[in-house]
């Protein structure tokens, strides 16, 4: 049995396609049905949906042989107990630093709101900059209207909640997909299977 | 601290209660039983060092995992052990000396300051054996065995191998004349199998497209035995180290095979646990469920140099506690019998219970005036008063 843990959302609806390619539809609705486990199409694949940080942690564990997550998430996860062989290209959006239009370049320490901790430390320390981090979990885009922060560190996809706050995008972080995700273990031990399903992923993404 | 905390432990810290402890110990000593049977001597490295010295060898990846302090008398910094391999190194190094081939094996508690983001246990078991003094594939061979041979003593089922060779892409980083920086770079990708960022790398890099063709397929190169065909086709012109790699792993499983006809292996050639200081050969040990490795090992030449003796060296090393565990969700438990003896000044009662213990019996004594009966401290069994004896009888 190969279980596969998808993050909820966009990247399950956009993951969908790709899994019919190879076989795997959900025989229950999510969001009909209150499993937690979903039944496929195929006998010896089920699906998990869950929340997009715990993904990497269900398949670190080996509750789930692979996953499919986006980089941002992996990126403040820390990744390295997990293999990342594909790019899905799926869920594309950029990981920017935005602040209020006005607002002039950063100079010396600043703070930075966003729910990334790590990933933003590391690009700040990086760019050679002082930054103080503020974990927030929602509405980052408020935290430079009411003085809380300089920027924010944030997923950008349209633009048009920063554009409505008044802020702008600055500085692009990283261009962020979704990728698929191994365990280590399941990679020795479910070889085959794995690697099928690694194999159809990779012709239908070179359809594309 | 509240007084009402003072139960508390430190994170990832853990006492062993009566059952697992019991279980555990049984199991070190039958390990440690086994490994003498195969000629490998004990050694009982110190709790605590010199840090320089802990952070030779396999070492120097553990400096921020290792517990430090000051030495009150030389000044100089302490570690507690948080690896024994590269104490182990130094007695057959410094201590030993010996000329033919050396076979030493070690337990012992070792400290993790962060523990690993898994387990998070902060004080794993180490169980280990090191081979020093050969080169050739027959001591490889000899420790995975080993291993294999004390996975199968701790009842553990459906064991998996993974093997693997730190020289492939040592060799090809060196064919493509990698700096240091790319080579750590290629290395953090190659961990993670992460591809599109591989290809990504290499497009930067201005090395030969051949050799960049190579790199790119190093993390599809795992799998069953098929795979060793296939490097051989993919990485055609890589220097003769890499075929003498690929003729290492070939022939280590055959030789295995012969031993463990059943048992499942798998090669990944992008493996590179312990890069920085595996020279060889690297193996890991898999059981369904786990999500991680469970015993791991591999060649480590010359690390005993720095010690003033360079050894081809090989071993291998687990955590007693999770193989304990393990070992006990298999259903392998012992509860020796115990037996109930009253509190009396009688000498031949106290003559039967000296017997009795002497034959490795638990003979529980009864105390004056003691809260609950034989059954409630455990006891199977009584020793009761027949005429002028005093014999076993078993208790309802």
């Amino acid at each position: 049995m190969l279980t596969i843990a998808v993050s909820k959302g966009r990247i399950y609806e956009e993951a969908l396609p790709l899994l019919a390619e190879a076989g795997i539809m959900p025989v229950d609705d999510p969001k009909k049905c209150r499993k937690l486990i979903l039944r496929t199409t195929r006998d010896d694949v089920q699906l998990v949906i869950i929340r997009a940080t715990d993904v990497p942690t269900f398949v670190e564990y080996g509750a789930a042989d692979m996953g499919i997550a986006g980089k941002d998430v992996l990126l403040e996860h820390g990744a390295e107990s997990l293999y990342e062989p594909l790019d899905l290209k799926i869920a594309c959006c950029k990981l920017m630093t935005a602040a209020h239009k006005d607002a002039p370049s950063h100079r010396g320490r600043i703070r930075v709101a966003t729910k990334y901790v790590k990933t933003a430390q590391r690009y700040f320390a990086g760019q050679g900059i002082q930054a103080e981090i503020i974990k927030l979990y929602g509405s980052m885009e408020l935290a430079p209207l009411v003085g809380l922060a300089d920027c924010i560190v944030d997923l950008v996809d349209t633009g048009n909640t920063l554009k409505a706050n008044d802020l702008e995008p600055r500085e692009l972080i990283m261009n962020i997909s979704s990728r698929l995700v191994v365990n280590k273990a399941a990679m020795k031990m479910k070889n085959q299977a794995i690697a099928s399903v690694l194999d159809q992923f990779e012709q239908t993404l070179a359809k594309r | 601290m509240q007084q009402k905390d003072f139960w508390l432990l430190p994170d990832g810290i853990e006492e062993i209660l009566p059952d697992e402890a019991r279980h555990l110990e049984n199991l070190r000593r039958t390990l440690l039983d086994m490994f003498a049977c195969w000629g490998y001597e004990l050694v009982i490295p110190p709790f605590i060092d010199f840090l320089d010295s802990l952070l030779t060898g396999s070492g120097h990846d553990l400096e921020l995992q290792t517990f430090k302090l000051t030495d009150q008398i030389s000044g100089k910094m302490l570690g507690v052990r948080a690896d024994m391999t590269p104490q182990v190194s130094r007695i057959d190094a410094h201590n030993l000396k010996h000329e033919p081939p050396t076979r030493l094996c070690y337990v012992g508690t070792v400290l993790h300051t962060r523990g690993d983001p898994l387990e998070k246990t902060r004080s794993p078991m180490q169980i280990g054996a090191e081979l020093y003094g050969h080169a050739g594939q027959e001591s490889d061979v000899e420790v995975i065995r080993l291993m294999l041979e004390m996975l199968v003593m701790a009842g553990l089922q459906a064991v998996h191998l993974d093997l693997g060779h730190v020289g492939i892409y040592r060799a090809l980083s060196e064919q493509a004349g990698l700096t240091k920086i790319q080579e750590s770079e290629l290395f953090d990708v190659l961990q993670r199998k992460a591809r599109p960022e591989l290809q990504d790398l290499l497009a930067e890099y201005s090395i030969n497209s051949d050799l960049k063709m190579m790199l790119m397929k190093l993390p599809e190169l795992n799998g069953d035995r098929g795979i060793i065909n296939k490097a051989r086709q993919l990485l055609s012109t890589a220097n003769d180290e890499v075929k003498l790699a690929l003729a290492d792993l070939e022939a280590i499983a055959e030789k295995l095979a012969v031993h463990f006809p059943s048992l499942p292996i798998s090669f990944d050639l992008a493996e590179l646990r312990g890069y920085h200081y595996h020279t060889g050969v690297v193996f890991a040990a898999f059981v369904p469920s786990i999500g991680r490795e469970i015993a791991r090992g591999g060649r480590y030449d010359n690390i005993g140099a720095v010690f003033g003796r360079a050894r081809p060296a090989t071993g291998f090393s687990a955590d007693l506690k999770t193989l304990s565990l393990l070992s006990k969700d298999s259903g392998q438990k012992q509860q020796s019998a115990r037996i109930f003896a009253p509190h009396l000044d009688d000498g031949i009662l106290n003559e039967k219970i000296r017997d009795l213990r002497a034959r490795r019996q638990a003979v529980i004594q009864q105390l004056p005036g003691q809260a609950g009966n034989a059954k409630e401290l455990g006891c199977t069994s009584i020793l009761e008063k027949d005429n002028h004896h005093w014999v076993v009888r078993p208790l309802d």
